[in-house]
């Protein structure tokens, strides 16, 4: 068989953001994907495109991509992304509430972010819809939401148009070693040879390092959402919350999309599937409607649930791997890839071909867990 | 896990058909056209379709216009109907509302 110039283990919105940036520096990829394009966590995602709130290591790469790609990706891709930069705010309905912004608030002015507090009236002003129990809000304006789903979809569309090979229902099992190396992956239907494996899997990516020795401190962690049928227009913003009760937003189609926790989400029964619990649903719905309670009489349509990639210090892994040349990580997103996915794609489509990405990934190393001393 | 598909790109144009302007996904409006576009655009599965155009996404949540989705994505790729897997179904069965769903699970 023909070896491979890069295999992308993941076909997810990273698996396909990487190779489509790889494509427009003419390096062709090949994206194995077990299940199909965007079944994990881009199809199950708030789709948030946010600064605000992020740590500090993240933030650049949010930035720069906030700046510089997403305003033109639709056009870029050739498909709309639904991009909407109208702002986030994150609600506060008492002062507890408010002292939680205001440390957000310190920590991104001083990155640089334009992020402020404001209060009721202004929060009116903005978003009508909110009870008389939001008596504050942190405001972002730079920030903004997209569709996953068409996202993903999009990278994978222009990356194939582009050269780039896909194959799904292919599931890789670990990772070949040739004198040191990175020699190809092996699958559950046979194997291919490369000299550079980059594994955008998610959570599956660990047991595929685990074979060959590495080791990604990341637990899988499920998260519910629910989507309503569609609603007259009401508001653009990205919604979050200081009591982080729910999130979401109205998408261009007029249907919301909401995300919620129980605080329950832990202590789940083990099931390989990510199923939608009966308490879930009720419990996000309670929390919206007393920040928005115009919003109860709109139909529930679905609901469903994915997994998040938590990583032990709850940002991502970015990085070449010391021990085994040509092998590269790009996963451990714990729930807030989508936003920087463009800036991820490029970054570590330039680090894997010339090792010098534009924006820095030293924060993202693999290496960087230590125990208590 | 699904079946194996190489995401090779269908030789040649688009060739538009003379009914591609009916409505398969009446929820959504989407017509038999940007289906079959979507399938050359390589959306394989039931699932990539519906996240791409919205078939199946609306009201009804495809309880109408599944197997005609299926079909039109089976005949695009030259498959038996069955060999394209379903779109997953989501609770609730039927359309609810948030204030009823609200109730639920709660001590009175």
């Amino acid at each position: 068989m023909q070896k491979k110039e890069v295999i992308i283990v993941g076909g997810g919105v990273i698996g396909c953001a990487i190779a489509y940036y790889l494509a427009r520096l003419n390096v062709k990829a090949l994206v194995i994907e077990s299940e199909e394009i965007g079944h994990g966590g881009s199809s199950r995602n708030g789709g948030g495109v946010r600064q605000s709130a992020r740590d500090p290591r993240e933030l650049p790469l949010a930035m720069h991509a906030i700046r510089y790609i997403w305003p033109d990706l639709s056009d870029e891709l050739g498909v709309d992304v639904e991009y909407c930069q109208e702002g986030n705010l994150r609600l506060a309905k008492t002062e507890e509430h408010i002292k939680i912004l205001e440390r957000v608030i310190a920590q991104g002015i001083s990155l640089g972010l334009d992020l402020r507090l404001i209060d009721q009236q202004e929060v009116r002003e903005i978003c009508p819809y909110v009870s008389d129990e939001v008596i504050a809000a942190s405001y972002c304006p730079t920030d903004g939401h997209g569709n996953p789903m068409v996202t993903t979809l999009a990278y994978y569309k222009r990356a194939r148009e582009m050269g780039a090979e896909f194959i799904t229902g292919e599931m890789v099992q670990s990772i070949l070693i040739r004198k040191g190396k990175v020699g190809g992956i092996k699958t559950n239907l046979g194997t291919y040879e490369s000299d550079q494996v980059i594994l955008a899997a998610g959570y599956e990516s660990r047991a595929i390092a685990n074979t060959v020795g590495i080791d990604i401190p990341m637990q899988r962690t499920l998260v519910e959402a629910l989507v309503t049928d569609q609603q007259p227009y009401m508001f653009p913003q990205m919604i979050g919350t200081a009591a982080s009760d729910f999130y979401g937003h109205q998408t261009k189609h007029g249907s919301f999309v909401f995300g919620g926790m129980t605080g329950m989400e832990p202590y789940g029964s083990e099931v390989d599937n990510p199923i939608t619990r009966s308490i879930t649903a009720p419990s996000i719905c309670r929390a919206i409607l007393g920040y928005f309670p115009a919003i109860g009489q709109a139909n529930i349509v679905r609901t469903w649930s994915g997994w998040l990639d938590v990583c032990a210090d709850h940002v991502p892994i970015l990085s070449k791997v010391d021990e085994l040349p040509g092998l590269t990580l790009a996963c451990a997103f714990s729930g807030h890839g989508y936003g920087i996915a463009p800036a991820v794609g490029q970054s570590i489509a330039e680090l894997v071909i010339n090792g010098n990405p534009t924006l820095s990934l030293d924060a993202f190393r693999y290496d960087r867990f230590q125990p208590k001393s | 896990m699904t079946m194996k598909m190489e995401r090779k790109l269908i030789q040649g144009d688009f060739i538009p058909r003379a009914d591609d302007e009916l409505i398969v996904c009446r929820c959504e409006e989407i017509t038999q056209g940007e289906i079959r576009k979507a399938v050359y655009d390589g959306m394989f599965t039931m699932n990539e379709v519906k996240r791409y155009l919205r078939a199946g996404m609306g009201l009804c949540q495809g309880q109408t216009c599944s197997r005609l989705v299926q079909n039109i994505i089976a005949r695009e790729l030259g498959l038996a109907p069955g060999e394209v897997e379903i779109s997953t179904s989501r609770s609730p069965a039927r359309p609810i509302q948030m204030k009823q769903m609200a109730k639920d699970g709660v001590k009175k």
